[in-house]
């Protein structure tokens, strides 16, 4: 049953989580965060970080696509420039990691807003298109410019560093990404209760009625750009110093579609539902081969049947989930809590 | 005193003409209504005002400034120039709370990295707001019990009620609605025009209306302005637009009009 709902000040009623159970929960996600890299094997800790990664990419892509309305395929590219702009000022400057992400985004985000300048015009599928041609050039600079992005042989970094700890680990590293995953969420939660959230979401529900309102459509799907390729930015250079190698392929065109489902099936404008998805994109297929290990003792062609089967299956998996809940596995869980809110007087 | 003043305004798309040398004023203070048969170019002229239109000649002049069509709509609503749309445009999938909090959009300024951090300015700023609105506007409007409702799921009559609680929170110096109680019950078009009138004479807004139902328009106006085929048949009182000719051959077509007069007021041709 939901309790303790009563606000005595506007300060209350606008905090993002609302109630004592809110923050408890909160609050227990937090420890298990932190409790999680002591307890896990290698394999977990590697699983951690990556769907941390694919957390601050799809929160990007979120704020675009979800919240802003503006179909993206570049964020594969974005990551690139991120994840390039690292390993660049990683071998040639003695930076430290902090400054070398920071700049990443703001690298990747100063592309954004080159690549958004369309958007005034060109909306919807068009601009699905138009990204999709600057994603397009974005790989062709990686593979051809070599005298900075190392041509198809890519760059090679070493680990993140700072105050002389080197980041080399999988377990080092969880400590960077997860936490900077979390405040970046954290951070667009803000963004979504003040005026520029809810700018952004004017112009996905009505651009015309956000103009009237004197939300200027152009500075507002730019800074929407740029505020996303930042997260991918980020996520970009997380990856470069996970990694610790850059190449064109790093970043397919398939990996803005990744992200692009990850939005689709955690649900488009929540960013419960960028978190869900981009955990559910990255650990699924990841379950599916663990299946596939488990039933080989039994089946032994197991391997042989299913491998080809996996990307089916996955396939198969996001339909049948997107079918039974359209607006993704949000709506699930905020159905799951409304059953609670007045549990057990009415179920 | 004038705070919008229309000359000559012509406007066609392609050879269909929608205002054709249309002049009028709109005197401060006052409740201002053009009315008109449909297809007369009352939602033309609105759009003109806002800026979405760009009319091929003549000026808009707002206290005394001339709009030229470089100044666009989101820089008309800043200067105090608020609207409402006939068939309502407000952002269905946002709470009531929001879709107003949006009209005061243009008096915030935190930018970007406020937002991010929230904690500090951007919520000083936002709790402001909260409290304006909640004060102002919502307990005005007498919709506190729906504010955490997304608009999508109230009545038509609570709709066009939050969209005038968000242009309100515009904090406009003229209020532009089109057909705000179309479509409305008898309950529900009074209470819209207890608003309007309080809006007029508590907060010292300037209303112009686009309205089709006579009864609310001749018992609320202080100043008519009739439109038909994209001309100003004439401007007045309600009481002398009522009477003038040209408008009940407007409204009633052309036929022997004092016979027209005499069957349905025969008491007034009496006295």
């Amino acid at each position: 049953m939901r309790i303790a709902d009563a606000k005595q000040t506007y300060e209350a009623d606008e905090a993002i989580w609302t109630t004592q159970t809110q923050k408890l929960w909160f609050g227990l996600f937090l420890l298990v965060l932190l409790v999680f890299p002591f307890m896990a094997d290698s394999y977990l800790l590697y699983l951690g970080c990556l769907v941390g990664i694919a957390v601050i990419s799809t929160t990007g892509l979120n704020i675009l696509t979800g919240f802003t309305g503006l179909i993206s395929l570049g964020q594969a590219g974005f990551m690139g420039v991120g994840a390039y702009t690292v390993a660049w000022l990683s071998l040639n400057t003695g930076l430290p990691f902090p400054v070398t992400l920071l700049l990443a985004g703001l690298m990747a985000a100063a592309v954004g807003i080159l690549v958004g300048l369309p958007s005034l015009r060109v909306k919807k599928l068009y601009l699905a298109i138009a990204t999709l041609a600057a994603s397009v050039f974005l790989h062709f600079i990686f593979a051809e410019w070599e005298s900075v992005t190392g041509g198809m042989g890519g760059l090679s970094l070493e680990p993140a560093h700072l105050f002389g700890w080197s980041f080399q680990s999988d377990f080092m590293m969880y400590f960077i990404i997860v936490p900077l995953a979390v405040l970046m969420v954290l951070a667009a939660a803000n963004v979504f209760r003040t005026r520029i959230g809810r700018a952004f979401i004017a112009i996905r529900d009505r651009d015309i009625s956000a103009e009237i309102l004197g939300i200027n459509l152009l500075r507002y799907k730019l800074m929407s750009f740029a505020l996303s390729s930042f997260y991918a930015g980020i996520a970009g250079g997380l990856f470069a110093y996970f990694y610790r190698v850059v190449t064109p392929e790093s970043f397919p065109l398939s990996m803005s579609i990744f992200y692009l489902a990850a939005v689709i099936v955690g649900g488009m404008g929540n960013l419960l539902g960028g978190i869900l998805g981009a955990a559910f994109m990255t650990l699924v297929p990841e379950a599916l081969k663990l299946l596939t290990a488990a039933l080989t003792p039994f089946y032994p062609d197991a391997p042989v049947f299913m491998s080809p089967m996996l990307e089916i299956i996955f396939g198969a998996l996001i339909v049948g989930f997107l079918i039974f809940e359209p607006h993704g596995l949000a709506e699930i869980w905020h159905r799951i809590r409304r059953f609670f809110h007045l549990w057990p007087f009415r179920n | 005193m004038s705070i919008l003043e229309i000359s000559n305004l012509s406007l066609s798309f392609g050879g269909v003409t929608a205002l054709q040398d249309v002049s009028f004023r709109v005197p401060e203070n006052t409740v201002t209504t053009i009315i008109g048969p449909n297809g007369a170019g009352k939602t033309s002229l609105f759009n003109c005002i806002s800026g979405f239109y760009k009319p091929q000649q003549g000026t808009i002049s707002y206290q005394g400034q001339i709009l030229s069509g470089g100044i666009k709509p989101p820089k008309r609503a800043a200067l105090g120039l608020a609207r409402t749309f006939q068939n309502i445009a407000l952002f269905r999938g946002m709470t009531v709370l929001d879709n107003i909090k949006l009209g005061a959009h243009v008096h915030m300024k935190s930018g970007l990295l406020s937002a991010l951090a929230y904690f500090g300015p951007a919520r000083r700023e936002e709790i402001a707001v909260r409290k304006d609105v909640e004060q102002r506007i919502i307990d005005f409007l007498e919709i506190d019990h729906i504010r955490r409702q997304p608009v999508a799921s109230l009545s038509y009559g609570l709709q066009k009620r939050v969209e005038l609680a968000r242009a309100l929170a515009m904090r406009p110096k003229v209020l532009m609605l089109d057909e705000p109680v179309a479509g409305m019950n008898r309950e529900e078009k009074e209470d819209m025009a207890r608003f309007i009138l309080d809006i007029r004479e508590e907060w010292g807004i300037t209303v112009l209306m686009v309205e089709h139902d006579m009864g609310m328009v001749m018992d609320i106006s202080d100043h008519i302005a009739v439109l038909n085929f994209g001309q100003v048949i004439t401007e007045g009182l309600p009481e002398d637009v009522q009477k003038n000719p040209e408008v009940i051959k407007a409204y009633l077509g052309n036929s022997d009009i004092d016979s027209l007069r005499k069957k349905l007021n025969p008491e007034g041709e009496a006295a």
